[in-house]
């Protein structure tokens, strides 16, 4: 009875200025689709045989959904958050064996016409599963690993299913919920150290052609960012002013003598020189930590010995583990080789052409790079690019402005839930958007490797499409409930 | 459950990252787009390709309207190499009859740097060039196998009459510092080389045209950019009308084979140049086309080097053709008069110094001396203007006013004619003599050989036959050119201009008769034609090579005179044995169009003489 009533008055309470956006960017994704799938014998916007005529009724067909979503009661969707979540997983796994081979990934069922991308969809059943997981009773991340593992699980079972239908990128994108932990409690700590991993990792890889010390100069500048790291850990998070001075005057003063033989000749290989010293280091603050007991001595001690590890591993894990073609995508994307036909092709040429825009752009439909298909997949993944050269650098700009509205009003949004389902689901939306517009962006003007993943609203494809309609629609539909459903926590 | 403000925060970190990214990706943009230019310009290599439009290059006629160079169609086979895909080379050069070395020998070339400094992939490239119709229509057909292979319109030369080598010049691929001189040019591109075609190549190459055509990734032509709004037509060269007789030329070169030498022949009212032959000459065909580098170093390593042009960079002592300008200062100074007399005893001697003569009346004036080519009364009459102090007060003195003399009668540097490489020749001045004697330690004995074109003095063929004109003119003459009318262009004034030397008419209408005279009645009786009154001046001109070179000097008719010629055969003695027949044949020629039949044994007999045998050969 309660729900009927609210059905009526839910578009009142609508937040009409995401839909706004939301339809602002759908509408602009269009003609950038037809701009870029423009050929000059054709010229039809609306043409179904056209990309932007499919893309048309597919936008049709998400306003349809959205709004079936908004009739909804919020409740559905916490009700059967783990039914939909485990629905999904299924689908996922089946898709593994019955999807056909499309550009070396098994991540599409195809219906006669029609094709979808399971991996799209189960972003909403991931995000729905993780809330309610969070809504649980009393469920604090913090009170128990248990909880941490159920929320790794979570995450991490369609990564795998993902991953095995060999969609790198779409698996990637799950990884970006790890903002949602971190906003539930995580330790900021795990994600300075992914930070301080990948950028170890950039580090390593890009400067192995100087010889420093007999050691590539990346490797000795990863070490020296450990100790400078150590010193900066015992002075402002253990707060150990002696210990950190110590260090420091250890790590300098062992440096200088190092240098002086050099002056004389006598050179000392750079790998046993830092790993000794940092080693002893490290010993001097086991020692300190045995005295007083101090349990953030031992993770800083921790820290610095997991650093070493992984830049051992980093070396082993880019020659080994990675595949030859993985490894020239990152290497061209650190700019530490240019290959303009092969992997770097794309980037190059989506270079060109955006940066052919200029500051107001060729103008819609005068683009002469996307129009001449220099850019491959223009019309999904690359379709940032017909924006940069037609609409130039305001266009461009305009468009991030318009993203990173969307993102804020999706924080802001979920702040304001009353429910911890409401917030997790919003920060979870959020999260998603971030990382598409992060990778998809960075990897068209050629800041990221290239990782084939859409950018919302704009790429050509209904699964994207939609997948982000469910997501974002959803969120509505729990935020213009959110006065009617007081906290019931 | 309470909120966790203290989490809370967190939004902050989360929408902070965001707004930090967003941020450094429009730095980034700002830097692609706005920034860097580069991009720009690799888009706009990327998408258009640039289509050079060949003009058609400016056909050349002779003055009477003849053609004597045309164009004939020629087919490079271009190649991008970016859009160049794998192709059977076999076939390739089984139909171009090339062989796969050569063909990847070419490509090779292409992309070294040094010898193609404009090498670029994505820009249009010479693979082979020069193909003929067969091989053009052979390929044409296959083409279509040949993804990133196109076949570029080029224009060569084609030859009517295959004479006039030195006058009409040849054609030629641009080098690197063509290139680099004038950015007109690209690789592959035809440039004038020697005659005309050189020193008329901007009249006669025209304009490029561009035709812009859009290239999508698969290097398929999508159609034109913006349907051809900013192609740009090609404009075609203007033609050119020759003063060269095209006939005559060929006539004076058939009378020049087996010898070595010039012929010019002027038309003195306008300067005009009816032939200018140099001896030996070679077939201008020979330096068109896919054998111009082989034949060129043939022509070059040749020891009679016909690639010298003998009429305008041949610098000889005029000897006896030098005589009437001599008469001409000596009557304007007033060192003599028609009347003056000086004694001639086989010869000019004069304080142990002796210059030869061969026998004659004695005393002598001026008209007969130069009927006669008498020596000892030009040297007798510098040695007068030299001497004379009461007028010059130093021999320097006077000499330097003999000398601006004759500059202003040509001699002594470039006359100006429209073709490259004119040698000056040389007229001493009295720095010079300053420089070998000594100031003041010179005298006319000295330097008396000058009086009759010996000694120091040098000039070309056209600067002896300028002076025919000039005499011919009685007192004047237009700077000669072979160049008669550009299309849709006016002569250069400098072709138009009468250039007035010092002397009163009078002068010259004495110097002239003198010169009729020695045709009528001395050294010059072969040129004595029935119909027509020539004047002329023989040269016998003594030189440290070899044997005497036979020179003659003249213009015909007498009176309103249509043609002044110098013929100059190196080692052939007299000038009476070969200048004058010579002479005398291209003056008939020319006039009458046509040898009298009782003529045609000296026309026989120049056409078969070979006086080559006597290069080389010293002086018994």
């Amino acid at each position: 009875m309660e729900s009927r009533s609210t059905n009526i008055s839910i578009f009142q309470h609508i937040d009409w200025f995401t839909v706004l956006i939301y339809i602002v960017l759908v509408v602009a994704g269009v003609f950038s689709i037809y701009a870029a799938s423009y050929d000059f014998d054709h010229a039809n916007l609306l043409d179904a045989g056209e990309f932007s005529g499919k893309q048309i009724r597919w936008i049709g067909l998400a306003f349809a959904l959205g709004i079936v979503l908004l009739l909804f009661d919020a409740r559905v969707y916490e009700t059967y958050a783990f039914p939909i979540y485990i629905l999904l997983l299924i689908v996922m796994l089946i898709t593994i064996f019955v999807a056909p081979d499309i550009k070396g990934s098994r991540s599409w069922l195809v219906f006669g016409p029609l094709r979808f991308q399971p991996a799209e969809f189960g972003k909403f059943a991931t995000a729905l599963a993780l809330a309610k997981l969070f809504s649980g009773y009393n469920f604090k991340l913090n009170a128990s690993p248990k909880n941490y593992y159920r929320a790794l699980a979570i995450i991490f079972i369609p990564i795998l299913l993902i991953l095995a239908q060999r969609e790198t990128g779409s698996a990637l994108a799950y990884l970006a919920l790890f903002f949602v932990l971190y906003r539930e409690g995580m330790s900021g700590l795990v994600l300075l150290a992914a930070l301080c991993a990948v950028s170890f990792f950039v580090i390593a890889v890009k400067f192995t052609d100087t010889i420093f010390m007999g050691i590539p100069l990346g490797e000795a500048m990863v070490f020296m960012f450990i100790m400078a790291i150590m010193v900066f850990m015992l002075l402002l998070y253990c707060k150990q002013i002696e210990a950190a001075r110590n260090v420091a005057i250890w790590y300098l003063g062992s440096g200088l003598v190092v240098w002086i033989l050099d002056l004389c000749n006598i050179h000392l290989n750079g790998t046993i020189y830092f790993i000794s010293v940092i080693i002893t280091a490290c010993l001097y603050c086991s020692l300190l930590a045995l005295k007083s007991k101090a349990k953030k001595l031992m993770i800083t001690v921790g820290a610095s010995v997991a650093s070493v590890l992984f830049l051992f591993s980093v070396n082993y894990a880019f020659t080994s583990v990675l595949q030859p073609h993985q490894q020239q995508r990152i290497r061209v994307t650190l700019g530490i080789e240019e290959d303009l036909l092969g992997a770097g092709y794309n980037v190059n040429q989506s270079k060109i052409a955006i940066g052919s825009g200029g500051l107001s752009g060729k103008g819609f439909l005068n683009g002469t790079q996307t129009k001449l298909k220099y850019v491959p997949e223009q019309h999904t993944d690359f379709i940032y690019c017909t924006i940069g050269e037609e609409q130039g650098f305001i266009g461009a700009t305009l468009v991030l402005v318009a993203f990173l509205t969307l993102i804020l009003r999706v924080l802001h949004i979920a702040e304001r839930q009353p429910s911890i389902f409401g917030r997790v689901y919003g920060y979870c939306v959020a999260s998603y958007l971030i990382f598409h517009l992060a990778i998809n962006i960075g990897m068209v003007i050629g800041l990221c490797p290239v990782i084939g993943i859409p950018l919302p609203f704009f790429s050509y494809g209904g699964s994207s499409l939609w997948s982000f309609t469910f997501l974002l629609f959803i969120l509505l539909r729990i935020d213009a409930s959110r006065r009617e459903h007081p906290s019931y926590n | 459950m309470r909120k966790d403000y203290n989490l809370e925060k967190r939004k902050y970190v989360i929408g902070g990252f965001i707004i930090v990214i967003v941020a450094i990706y429009v730095l980034r943009l700002f830097n692609l787009q706005v920034l860097d230019s580069r991009y720009k310009d690799d888009a706009d290599s990327n998408a258009f390709l640039r289509k050079a439009i060949y003009p058609s290059r400016g056909v050349i006629y002779d003055r009477n309207g003849k053609v004597v160079v045309y164009n004939r169609q020629a087919y490079d086979i271009m190649m991008i190499p970016r859009d160049v895909q794998e192709f059977d080379t076999v076939d390739f050069c089984r139909t171009l009859n090339i062989s796969p070395e050569r063909l990847k020998q070419r490509i090779t070339d292409m992309k070294d740097r040094r010898l193609n400094p404009g090498y670029s992939s994505y820009s249009p490239q010479i693979l082979l060039t020069h193909l003929n119709d067969e091989d053009y229509g052979r390929i044409q057909e296959k083409l279509y196998r040949f993804p990133g292979l196109y076949i570029q319109k080029r224009i060569l030369r084609e030859y009517n009459y295959h004479c006039a080598a030195n006058v009409l010049g040849n054609i030629r691929e641009v080098s690197p510092t063509d290139i680099e001189k004038d950015p007109y040019y690209s690789r592959g591109d035809y440039t004038g080389d020697l005659g005309v075609e050189k020193s008329y190549e901007k009249y006669l190459r025209g304009e490029k045209g561009m035709e812009i055509l859009i290239r999508d990734a698969r290097g398929q032509i999508q159609g034109r950019y913006e349907n051809g709004a900013h192609d740009k037509k090609a404009i075609s060269g203007r033609n050119l009308k020759l003063s060269i007789d095209i006939e005559l030329q060929q006539y004076a070169e058939q009378l020049m084979q087996n010898k070595i030498g010039a012929v010019v022949a002027i038309e003195p009212e306008t300067g005009e140049i009816l032939a200018l032959v140099t001896a030996p000459s070679y077939d201008p065909a020979l330096l068109v086309g896919r054998d111009r580098g082989k034949n060129y170093s043939e022509l070059r390593n040749n020891p009679r080097k016909p690639l010298l042009d003998r009429s305008i960079q041949g610098a000889y002592p005029p000897g006896s053709t030098f005589k009437p300008s001599q008469g001409l200062i000596l009557l304007q100074e007033g060192i003599i008069t028609l009347g003056t007399s000086y004694p001639c005893y086989r010869g000019y001697i004069n304080s142990g110094l002796k210059v030869g003569c061969h026998p004659h009346g004695s005393p002598i004036a001026l008209k007969p001396a130069i009927q006669t080519s008498c020596n000892a009364f030009f040297c007798w009459g510098l040695k007068a203007m030299l001497d004379r102090r009461s007028k010059y007060g130093s021999t320097a003195e006077a000499f330097e006013i003999w000398k601006n003399y004759l500059v202003k009668l040509g001699y002594g540097y470039r006359l100006g004619i429209d073709i490259p490489s004119e040698s000056r020749g040389f007229i001493p001045n009295a720095k010079f003599y300053n420089k070998i004697y000594g100031e003041d330690h010179w005298s006319a004995n000295s330097i008396i050989s000058v009086a009759i074109g010996q000694g120091e003095i040098l000039a070309t063929p056209l600067q002896i036959a300028n002076l025919g004109a000039t005499i011919a003119n009685r007192g004047w003459y237009r700077t000669p050119h072979v160049v008669k009318e550009i299309e849709d262009t006016v002569l250069k004034s400098e072709y138009t201009t009468k250039h007035i030397p010092p002397i009163s008419i009078a002068h010259f209408e004495s110097v002239a008769e003198g010169m009729r005279m020695a045709v009528t009645g001395g050294t010059c009786r072969l040129a004595n034609l029935k119909d027509i009154e020539v004047c002329g001046k023989t040269g016998t001109a003594q030189n440290p090579h070899g044997r005497d070179h036979s020179v003659f000097l003249g213009f015909a008719p007498y009176h309103n005179p249509k043609i002044a010629v110098c013929v100059y055969v190196e080692n052939a003695g007299f000038g009476a044995t070969y200048g004058v027949p010579i002479g005398s044949l291209i003056i008939e020629k020319y006039l009458n169009g046509d040898i009298a039949d009782d003529r045609k044994h000296i026309e026989q007999r120049m056409l078969e003489a070979n006086t080559i045998i006597y290069s080389g050969v010293k002086k018994h």
